[in-house]
């Protein structure tokens, strides 16, 4: 093994990427937080214009078996037992209540639609003029086409790349250098179908916005579907950031955060 | 192994910590306050990409079976019930504040006005929607009727029931302003799907202001108030759902 040296720390992460990623934490977990407690109001999903019976396809709710309320969940015409979790948890006082998320996982903690809404409003603002932000930026800097776009010898590979990520094998040296190709794949398809997904879906929900140009939300599926693809949308983006987690934490938990705070990456050997 | 773990740990403590942070900010005051300035925002950009613009009408087979009703489904008290008992003939909709020519008018009267009639989708602020059929006099006739001073900035209305939530009661009540007052598609509907408004969506009259949630459409309306604040109503914040912490803008 006798290559030529190479830069043990390179300067990954420059600082607009840096800022926004952290803008984009915050506004993610609140996000999410805030739209469990809204869903809570209404805990249940369907598909088309309005809410029936017929069209629900998530319910999420309870079951009274002998004197004890248990929480299920039921998905299209099978039902599942989600107690402690989905239904009936423990609030925050310990009590177990009635609720579709618990109250670990929305913000604020106990059921209060109103409070829910102001934070999610609020952050949803902060994400999207960020996302505006870092579009702008990812395109006139040159980001996108040079470290996100795979190249062609990248997208012949993936087919590797896929069992290097099952085997968690992760490029070393010089070929660390680049974004690899899956992980490109991920940031991009999160960038440009999921985000777009939910915050189309999110305006679509507003009964204003569906006046500017009425019908548009029929493209959707209706007001409903829309909200229906709004909760996939974040379902999506929470297997990406799990995923994402992941991958930060096997492939060095102190690098990576240190090149996300710091810009300055250690080429892994 | 035994820092990775600790690190996992760490990194959960921190969402938790996070979350927990929320729930303190949603008691402090001036953090509300920040929160909330969202609203203008919403409904400035709102207002300016479609402020004029006609909600979405829908065909007669999009109408849901059953209308769902929600909130108050029968007002309390002996008053209501004897307007149920002679079918609202003794009803008034009174109209006043900052009006030329402040008055009241019968439920027949109401009717015998010009109707204008419009299938909708309510969506309440709960995250359902539900499609109905309403037939009413649009909101503008009746407060050209009135004669509406130029200083009225507000429509109030003021409502039979009266609302409980924990230990603040107060009646209902709700509040639009002037462009959405004289909307094309605002109404004091009587109808619903063709038969006269059952008591549970709020007989004999209620508003719809069909670009908005359906808390900003109040039932049960017994007055209609013209003012230039609504600081004096209430906790002053415009509605009896604002009150309690709901935005004043339900276009969102």
């Amino acid at each position: 093994m006798a290559a030529a040296p190479a830069p043990a720390v390179i300067y990954r992460h420059r600082l607009p990427v840096r800022l926004m990623h952290w803008i984009n934490v915050a506004c993610v977990l609140v996000l999410l937080g805030s739209g469990l407690q809204i869903f809570n109001a209404h805990p249940a999903l369907y598909w088309g214009k309005d809410s029936r019976p017929e069209t629900r396809v998530l319910e999420i709710g309870q079951r009274r078996d002998g004197d004890r309320l248990v929480g299920i969940t039921r998905l299209g015409s099978h039902e599942f037992r989600t107690h402690g979790v989905l239904g009936v948890s423990r609030g925050p006082d310990g009590a177990e209540v009635a609720r579709g998320f618990p109250s670990w996982a929305t913000v604020p903690d106990g059921q209060w639609l109103a409070m829910g809404r102001l934070w999610h409003f609020f952050f949803a603002w902060l994400f999207v003029l960020n996302g505006v932000a870092y579009l702008l930026w990812t395109v006139f800097s040159g980001h996108l086409q040079r470290d996100l776009v795979p190249t062609g010898r990248e997208w012949r590979g993936i087919g590797r790349s896929v069992v290097d990520h099952l085997l968690l094998r992760h490029p070393t040296g010089e070929e660390a250098r680049r974004y690899n190709v899956l992980q490109n794949i991920a940031y991009l398809s999160i960038v440009f179908i999921v985000l777009p997904l939910i915050i189309v879906c999110g305006l679509a929900m507003s009964p204003w916005l569906n006046a500017a140009l009425p019908g548009w939300v029929d493209w959707l599926g209706g007001r409903q579907a829309a909200r229906t693809l709004h909760f996939i949308g974040a379902l999506l983006l929470v297997a990406f950031v799990l995923v994402h987690v992941f991958e930060v934490i096997v492939t060095g938990l102190f690098n990576n955060l240190r090149s996300m705070v710091t810009g300055w990456w250690r080429l892994p050997r | 192994m035994k820092r990775r773990g600790l690190l996992r740990a760490g990194l959960a403590a921190a969402a938790g910590g996070a979350l927990a942070g929320c729930d303190a900010l949603s008691h402090d005051e001036r953090a509300v306050r920040v929160l909330g300035s969202a609203e203008a925002l919403s409904r400035g950009v709102q207002r300016a990409f479609a402020g004029r613009a006609m909600a979405q009408e829908f065909t007669p087979a999009d109408i849901a079976p059953v209308f769902r009703p929600n909130g108050t489904t029968r007002p309390v008290g002996e008053a209501y019930a004897a307007l149920l008992r002679d079918g609202f003939a003794s009803w008034r909709l009174q109209v006043d504040g900052l009006v030329e020519r402040p008055g009241s008018f019968t439920l027949a009267q109401l009717r015998a006005m010009p109707s204008r009639m419009q299938i909708t989708r309510h969506d309440c602020v709960e995250g359902w929607s539900c499609i109905g059929q309403w037939t009413g006099v649009r909101l503008s006739h009746v407060l050209r009727l009135a004669g509406a001073k130029p200083q009225a900035r507000y429509v109030v209305f003021h409502c039979m029931d009266l609302m409980e939530e924990g230990d603040y009661r107060a009646p209902y009540y709700e509040s639009v302003d002037m462009d959405d007052a004289f909307h094309e598609q605002t109404l004091l509907a009587w109808e619903l799907n063709g038969r006269p408004l059952p008591v549970e969506n709020g007989a004999p009259l209620r508003v719809r202001v069909e670009r908005q949630l359906g808390y900003k459409q109040p039932k049960y309306v017994q007055r209609i108030e013209l003012v230039e604040s609504f600081a004096a109503l209430g906790r002053g914040r415009g509605g009896y759902w604002e009150d309690l912490g709901y935005t004043w803008y339900g276009g969102i």
